[in-house]
């Protein structure tokens, strides 16, 4: 019986997980790129999921409609955020930079909740309610597309990365921007390819996220939060680690909800932050010794 | 003629002021504008006397006292924490809960907060900071959300979001009556005077010059036979130690009420505000950003939802056009008019020669 359930909060965990996989996913991006953490980067989950259930409602659009056309704003946003905010600052301190993407996030979570109130909104599940039986576990189909977003999300990086010119150009920009630019690789511009892709992930995420948990103006800063103790737990700035880290991470914090103690649940991530931080700073698939 | 044993004088003036001197000097100036500044401070009640704002100056010598240590953490040891709200929390919880839940006196209770936040402080600074890079960062922002999930959580110690009540505290016999405003303010802003003097002796001592060598140059610190790490350490635990006596103060402030949410994430993005908008690395700094924040957060209050937005919109504009701090910003914006005011007039007389 222990089994099962131990078993259930697993399949549930692995769900979260692929979410908060996602979200490192995009701060890795934009760490390789710019070496900026986006603390921004919750906010385009918040705004995939909010921007598709807001104009499902509004407009009566089909899901898929919605769901493309919240990917393409959260884009362009991400692409504005690059342009309006961080490229102006390019030079500034770290400290700087990280406080505008903080202060680009506070902006947002305001907008959001002027344009669409305080109110929590939903999503319904894409293909039905039915549970799955998995082993003896359920799981909803709405886990499966988490999951399966995931991996999409995965293997088209992985293609991008390893197979297109961009790809290239923007891993040549992660491993050395000067040599970079002497190839005559426009470093802006790859920045810029950083953040909208960057924003995508994180919209994808709040789409398939949002029939889960419901959605609400203040939901990224946490899931943003967390995304980034994924991206740290694997190794910033290495995608497979993002997703590794994402996955462990969310089972993690659905066996110590289950098993430990609910309320401190969402405390769960960042003591594992502390605890990668101290035992192994450069994370599982992080490049080994960091200096001392 | 010249008398020849007055030639070596041109190389080395005597009356110029050597570096030992310079500092001396500038030590002597900094101990006038101190005396200054608290004087001013002390006649703030006669000509203020409107009791919220009295009420925001208490508030301001707080966020002071935290900005104070964190700027020493920041401009002196070029490390960054993500989560210092979390160990002005601490302090805050730490005497109100040893006050309150097990009847100690509020000044040993101070005590206690304060042994407490800097062995916390030294248990996550003693491993990140031997590390090179942002590392400090990144794990007290894990320390900030923890210490925020756990007051509001422990139920039964903090009385979670709905918060707890908190006694007074005693000076001299003389118990801070909590409707009395005026004598929290005095009483605060002297613990603000203390700090500063102790922060400004801290920074010009040998361990201070110290930390300065280690925020230009790591590298060259070391080579002059600096433990940059230990440093480094030190000067995180007594910045958390500031946040923790601002802490204590807090707890047993004029309103003898703590909750989670002036504790959280967003106060220690505000800190970091004030310490980086008002000018990293020096005395004044954090005096200047504390009383800006302090006052923009004010004044948003009456804007309802709208409050937030213009403050995430003030945080991205001043960090891009004032990445130096306010200071810096004023006079790189007075030196940019002056030079937009010289190519007006020139090009008028430019018009005119043309003519």
């Amino acid at each position: 019986m222990m089994d099962v359930q131990i078993w259930q909060f697993f399949l549930s965990g692995l769900t979260t997980g692929g979410t908060y996989a996602l979200i490192a996913l995009g701060f890795s991006l934009v760490y390789n790129a710019t070496g900026v953490i986006n603390f921004a980067q919750g906010e385009f989950v918040m705004l995939g999921g909010m921007i598709t259930a807001a104009s499902m409602s509004a407009w009566g659009l089909p899901l898929w409609l919605a769901a493309l056309m919240a990917i393409a704003i959260t884009t362009l946003v991400g692409l504005a955020l690059d342009r309006a905010a961080i490229r102006p600052a390019r030079n500034a301190s770290i400290v700087v930079l990280i406080i505008i993407t903080l202060g680009a996030s506070i902006f947002m979570k305001g907008l959001a909740s002027i344009i669409w109130g305080p109110d929590e909104r939903s999503l319904p599940a894409f293909s039905g309610e039915a549970p799955i039986s998995v082993l003896g576990a359920t799981i909803t189909p709405q886990s499966l597309w988490v999951l399966g977003a995931t991996l999409v999300t995965a293997v088209a990086m992985w293609i991008i990365f390893e197979y297109t010119i961009v790809g290239k150009a923007m891993r040549a920009c992660a491993i050395n921007p000067h040599a970079a630019q002497l190839c005559g690789i426009q470093l802006s511009r790859m920045v810029s390819w950083s953040f909208g892709l960057a924003a995508a992930i994180g919209a994808i995420a709040g789409i398939v996220l949002a029939p889960i948990t419901m959605t609400q103006y203040d939901v990224g800063m946490m899931l943003g939060l967390k995304g980034f103790c994924a991206a740290i737990l694997g190794g910033l700035g290495n995608g497979l680690g993002g997703i590794l880290g994402g996955l462990i991470l969310g089972v993690l914090e659905a066996l110590g909800a289950g098993l430990v103690s609910s309320q401190y649940k969402d405390a769960i991530a960042f003591i594992v932050l502390i605890a990668v931080l101290l035992i192994r700073p450069s994370g599982l698939l992080g490049r080994e010794g960091v200096a001392e | 003629m010249k008398e020849p044993s007055t030639e070596p004088q041109q190389d080395v003036d005597p009356t110029a002021p050597n570096e030992a001197e310079r500092q001396a000097r500038r030590r002597r100036a900094e101990k006038v504008q101190i005396l200054l500044f608290f004087a001013g401070m002390a006649l703030l009640p006669l000509v203020v006397t409107n009791s919220y704002y009295i009420h925001v100056f208490t508030f301001i010598g707080l966020n002071l006292i935290v900005a104070t240590g964190l700027n020493l953490l920041m401009g002196y040891a070029g490390q960054v924490s993500l989560g210092h709200a979390a160990f002005y929390g601490m302090g805050a919880y730490a005497s109100g809960i040893l006050t309150a839940k097990y009847g100690w006196n509020a000044w040993p209770a101070m005590g206690g907060a304060l042994v407490l936040t800097s062995a916390v402080a030294w248990v996550i600074g003693k491993p990140t900071l031997r590390l090179k890079g942002h590392y400090l960062a990144m794990a007290t922002l894990g320390v900030g959300i923890i210490a925020t999930v756990v007051m509001r959580q422990w139920v039964s110690m903090t009385g979670g979001p709905a918060g707890m009540q908190t006694p007074g505290i005693t000076f001299f016999g003389h118990e801070l009556e909590s409707h009395m405003d005026v004598h929290y303010f005095y009483f605060v802003w002297a613990w603000v005077g203390v700090l500063m003097v102790l922060f400004a002796n801290l920074v010009a001592s040998r361990p201070g010059r110290g930390l300065r060598a280690l925020h230009d140059s790591e590298l060259a610190a070391q080579v002059l036979g600096i433990d940059t790490a230990a440093f480094k350490v030190r000067a995180f635990v007594i910045s958390a130690a500031y946040a923790s006596i601002a802490g204590s103060l807090y707890a047993h402030s004029s309103m003898r009420f703590l909750s989670p949410t002036p504790f959280d994430f967003h106060t220690s993005i505000a800190l970091l505000v004030m310490v980086v908008l008002g000018g990293q690395g020096t005395l004044w700094g954090p005096v200047l950003g504390a009383v800006t924040v302090t006052f923009i957060q004010e004044a948003l209050r009456p804007w309802a939802q709208y409050d937030i937005v213009v403050y995430g919109l003030l945080l991205m504009v001043l960090m891009i056009f004032m990445p130096g701090g306010l200071s810096r910003g004023l006079s790189t914006l007075w030196q940019w008019t002056a030079g937009v005011a010289r190519r007006i007039r020139g090009r008028g007389r430019g018009g005119e020669d043309r003519e």
